[in-house]
């Protein structure tokens, strides 16, 4: 749109992919080097534009999974009837361009500022924009005290396994797999709950700041057991997907 | 695609959001014209079936924001919403 480009504010930019990076079965890391990309704060998303060789174009939102000043990297899961998701999880190579613009958002970001406690609240794919922001807190040396609560269906569904098993100090990560479970699994093995949150997150008088990433049944099942612990509601900032993959 | 398939929040229209306003919006708080509940826009209740976007008060319900677009023009209804307080971050 011309107006949006003489104002400044969002423009379409041509991203390259420089990499991939398979998560798990379903979940791909895509890193992108854009042309005119002036960086990010950790939690924030972009768009990204398809546009098919008839015209016809599908615009989508994906949270941004690196720190920032690191390469621009976004985590999709793979989603069956989607239009966008396949194409991003399973066709896309090195080299191939498509359009994105960004970055979004205002709300769901967490600079590192403040000594409040951090609660990180995370459903499957929910982890990626909750990654920029551990990835980011590890980048600046914070020591804020910061707890991940990942909710996967499997073992084999935990996206970053491999990284939030060697936390930076200070940062601690609770699992629950809410569907099958490893032999010998001693972690939590259900769905969110309140006696959960009761055991994980800190008493609300200790003032935490809260961001919850998942679907929406996922985000309100957690908002609503937080809120029933104490928390205020506007301390607890949220971001819901649904499935338009 | 199924109509709750399309249900998001108000962070996925971040990016029209800025297209409209300028800035971003989706940290400012929004207050319901019908229940006048106070929240973030990040909250509301979106769904996308193009060219259209209705973003929904996520306490009561009620439409808060309509947006409709098409190459040239957009469309902007905001009779549910009571206030957004826009601060520049």
């Amino acid at each position: 749109m011309a107006g949006a480009a003489l104002l400044g504010r969002l423009t379409w930019l041509v991203a390259e992919v420089v990499d991939a990076v398979q998560e798990t079965p379903r979940v791909r890391t895509l890193v992108l080097e854009a042309d005119g990309w002036a960086g990010h704060r950790a939690g924030q998303h972009l768009d990204v534009r398809l546009t098919a060789e008839g015209g016809y174009q599908a615009e989508r939102s994906y949270s941004i999974a690196s720190a920032p000043g690191e390469p621009l990297g976004i985590t999709i899961e793979l989603l069956d009837d989607g239009e966008v998701s396949p194409y991003l999880v399973e066709e896309v190579r090195d080299g191939d361009r498509f359009e994105l613009r960004g970055p979004i958002g205002g709300y769901f970001v967490w600079d590192g500022s403040g000594d409040a406690p951090v609660l990180l609240i995370a459903g499957g794919s929910g982890v990626a924009p909750l990654m920029s922001m551990i990835r980011h807190r590890a980048a600046i040396g914070s020591r804020t005290p910061t707890r991940l609560l990942y909710s996967s269906r499997s073992w084999d569904d935990v996206i970053y396994r491999a990284e939030l098993e060697q936390p930076a100090g200070g940062l601690e990560v609770v699992h629950t797999l809410t569907r099958s479970q490893p032999s010998g699994w001693t972690g939590y093995a259900r769905r969110i709950d309140a006696e959960l949150l009761g055991e994980v997150a800190w008493p609300a008088s200790e003032g935490p700041r809260v961001f919850i990433c998942g679907s929406t049944r996922f985000v309100d099942a957690a908002a609503d057991g937080l809120v029933a612990m104490g928390y205020p509601p506007l301390s607890i900032r949220t971001e819901r997907f649904g499935a338009t993959g | 695609m199924k109509t709750e398939a399309m249900k998001v929040d108000g962070n996925a229209i971040g990016g029209l959001l800025i297209e409209i306003f300028g800035t971003d919006v989706t940290g400012s708080i929004g207050v319901c014209g019908s229940c006048g509940a106070e929240d973030y826009v990040a909250t509301l209740e979106v769904y996308m079936r193009a060219p259209g976007v209705v973003g929904r008060c996520k306490t009561c319900g009620a439409v808060m924001i309509r947006i409709v677009r098409s190459e040239t023009r957009t469309w902007l209804d905001l009779s549910g919403t009571r206030t957004i307080e826009i601060v520049e971050s």
